[in-house]
């Protein structure tokens, strides 16, 4: 059944087609479609799920953290501010093992205040233990979803799937949503190992002394990097029953280009654009998609840009004192390639607060960079005007 | 009231293991044995930061027969929502999930998702064991700490400037079911009142006084005799109320001087005859308000 929809719907659609069974959440935009629309499926029947109407995401969080160690499937979504008030709650789901799913609309930080896009929300929450999937359409929206919670409740993990405010959240596109009983048969219901259980009563997250809890890490590090594995056994049941596939990292027009164009999110359908018109004209630029963040694709992103002469990293973000965040972690990536292959990487930082990433910025960065011998420092501000 | 009458209207099955890490004289397991015993094995315990943290012991081990989940200090509430709704959402509409939290956890810090589960009206049952102060991080002050009272954040010679936040209105006031105040020094009390609570559908809140011998600078074997001694000085009035207006108190309340409560505890011993006279009437005409409450219902 094909339908257009926003982005964030994209997400209350996936969310039905996951039968969730406890929802919990609070209002923000620009996310607040997603439970909208999730209200009104619980509440006409369409979803037997149980909403709870909290009076923060600190409590959106807390709940679902309840109702999953009650065993059941649990999914919220939240931006910006209230995905920082959860933070706390952020490592409670991880350390505790619980495969809750969150949808978070990319919204930069305040402040001064701000409604638009970047990704400074999510990429503080680097650490927390989450896995954090990024899409580009509001297909991959909808796909990413269902496959979160199959990931999620796989490794006993939670994860964030992650999408740009309006440029896909209020954004309408043609989706193909999954007939149910499709879905079904990719995702059964959720069968907690560990859960709260009379019959069987036990202690979860207690005092554990250090001679314990660096174990617990490890065990939850191994789970991290099950999760690579187990992402691309999920994408192949999803792309046998779709035919649709993203991977954790997309290589884009790629043959024996000599300059590559590093994305994430929407902007990564803009560097497609640039890319086909550069190409068209003989030139041999590529586009590497980055979709998935945590665990991080250490191993394809050497792969495909090791040899490459020159990589522009096009960032969203920034960790200030340092520079943009995907261009940060590539670079130590990019460490263990052997130096001859090591190639030049320009780190621009663009786009924040919703700054509008057109092809004309993209284009200047493919100029930049090739003009350049080297990058002159390790953040290229895009745009700035002072 | 007689032993007699006492064990047969407790019940004899003991869900808190031996082998707990409470101080000597610690009240707050006491409530936890006759809480459970009242409630039952189909009974879940979420537990926020506070004492009890330590109490039920390190991982792996568990001194409750019955399910726990450790969580964060200010999610007492909210975690045992999420908890009650997964477990409706499987069918299982019968157990009891109770949030188990301490004064700093309940008055300060969870106030909010408190208040938010209470508004919301969710079927949990939430207990406040209240020691008056942030006993577990080594006794600082909290919303829930009498005046004059001295703790590590309000030293003697300054001591807590602010009188006890009245809890129970505020519960009250969110028209909740049943809410009530309850005592280890009288057990028979507490478990009737926790299994009233038990067959009451939606939000409970259950406030219980807890004397802390190191946080208020008494023997270990005072605890019980205090408890009861905030009781009948009126100090802690045993009482309940159903959907924020019908008030009742349910013990005897004789009153009298608050002065051998107060001076039995080192936590007050730097206070004057004259400050002990402003708690007095403190208490006094507080007394006068809890008595409207039950005349008038607000």
């Amino acid at each position: 059944m094909k339908k257009v929809m926003i982005g964030n719907h994209a997400v209350s659609w996936g969310a039905l087609r996951s039968r969730v069974e406890v929802v919990s959440a609070y209002p923000i935009t620009p996310q607040t479609q997603v439970v909208e629309a999730l209200s009104d499926m619980v509440a006409n029947g369409s979803l037997e799920a149980r909403y709870i109407k909290v009076e923060s995401e600190h409590s959106a969080m807390a709940a679902c953290i309840g109702a999953s160690i009650a065993g059941t499937r649990t999914f919220t979504a939240t931006s910006a501010q209230g995905l920082a008030l959860m933070h706390e709650l952020l490592h409670w789901a991880a350390g505790g093992r619980l495969p809750v799913v969150m949808a978070d609309i990319n919204r930069a930080m305040a402040p001064g205040w701000t409604i638009w896009t970047d990704q400074n929300d999510s990429l503080s929450q680097r650490d927390t233990g989450w896995i954090q999937l990024y899409c580009e359409t509001n297909q991959e929206v909808f796909d990413t979803t269902i496959q979160s919670f199959k990931l999620a409740e796989a490794v006993n993990l939670p994860v964030m799937l992650v999408l740009d405010a309006f440029f896909l959240s209020h954004t309408s596109e043609p989706v193909d949503v999954t007939e149910q009983e499709d879905v079904d048969r990719f995702l059964p219901r959720r069968e907690a190992v560990f859960k709260m259980d009379t019959a069987d009563p036990r202690a979860f997250g207690a005092l554990v002394r250090p001679d314990a809890y660096m174990e617990m890490r490890w065990h939850q590090q191994e789970a991290m990097q099950e999760a690579r594995d187990v992402f691309r056994r999920v994408e192949d049941d999803w792309e046998a029953l779709t035919g649709r596939r993203y991977g954790p990292v997309e290589a884009y027009r790629t043959e024996g280009a000599d300059l590559l164009l590093v994305t994430s999110g929407t902007i990564t359908s803009t560097a497609r654009h640039v890319v086909d018109l550069r190409r068209a004209a003989g030139e041999a630029v590529g586009l590497i998609k980055v979709k998935m963040f945590r665990p991080f694709p250490t191993g394809e992103l050497r792969a495909l840009l090791g040899g490459v002469d020159r990589v522009a990293v096009l960032d969203r973000n920034i960790s200030p004192g340092r520079g943009g965040i995907f261009a940060e972690e590539i670079r130590s990536a990019l460490y263990d390639v052997p130096p001859e292959d090591r190639p030049i990487l320009f780190g621009y930082v663009l786009g924040l607060g919703g700054r509008d990433v057109t092809p004309a910025v993209i284009d200047d960065i493919i100029d930049n960079t090739r003009m350049k011998s080297r990058p002159e420092r390790e953040d290229l501000w895009v745009g700035v005007e002072l | 009231m007689s032993q007699t009458i006492i064990r047969d209207r407790i019940p004899h099955e003991e869900l808190l293991a031996s082998g707990h890490l409470a101080c000597p004289g610690c009240a707050a397991p006491i409530a936890m044995k006759l809480v459970l015993k009242a409630l039952g094995p189909d009974t879940m315990v979420v537990l926020p930061a506070c004492c009890w943290s330590i109490i039920a012991g390190p991982w792996p081990q568990s001194s409750l027969r019955v399910p726990l989940f450790h969580t964060a200090f200010e999610t007492g509430a909210a975690v045992a929502s999420g908890i009650k709704a997964g477990l409706e959402a499987r069918g299982d509409s019968e157990t009891t999930v109770i949030s188990w939290a301490g004064d700093g956890g309940t008055f300060d810090i969870g106030l909010q998702a408190l208040s938010g589960a209470a508004e919301r009206n969710e079927d949990i049952i939430y207990f406040c064991y209240d020691n008056e102060a942030y006993m577990n991080t080594g006794i600082q002050r909290s919303s829930a700490t009498p005046w004059g009272a001295w703790t590590t954040t309000t030293p003697a010679i300054d001591p807590e400037h602010q009188p006890k936040k009245d809890i129970m209105a505020i519960m009250a006031a969110h028209r909740i079911p049943y809410a009530a105040t309850a005592s280890v020094a009288y057990p028979v009390d507490l478990v009737e009142k926790v299994e009233k609570a038990r067959t009451i559908r939606g939000m409970r809140f259950i406030h219980i006084l807890a004397p802390c011998p190191p946080g208020w600078k008494t023997e270990n074997d005072e605890t019980i005799e205090l408890a009861r001694m905030a009781v009948e000085s009126r100090v802690f009035p045993l009482m309940e109320v159903e959907n924020g207006g019908a008030w009742r108190f349910t013990a005897d309340h004789p009153g009298g001087p608050v002065e051998p409560y107060i001076r039995r505890q080192a936590r007050f011993k730097h206070l004057t005859d004259d400050q002990v006279a402003h708690i007095q009437r403190e208490v006094d005409a507080r007394w006068e308000i809890l008595t409207n409450r039950v005349r008038y219902g607000t």
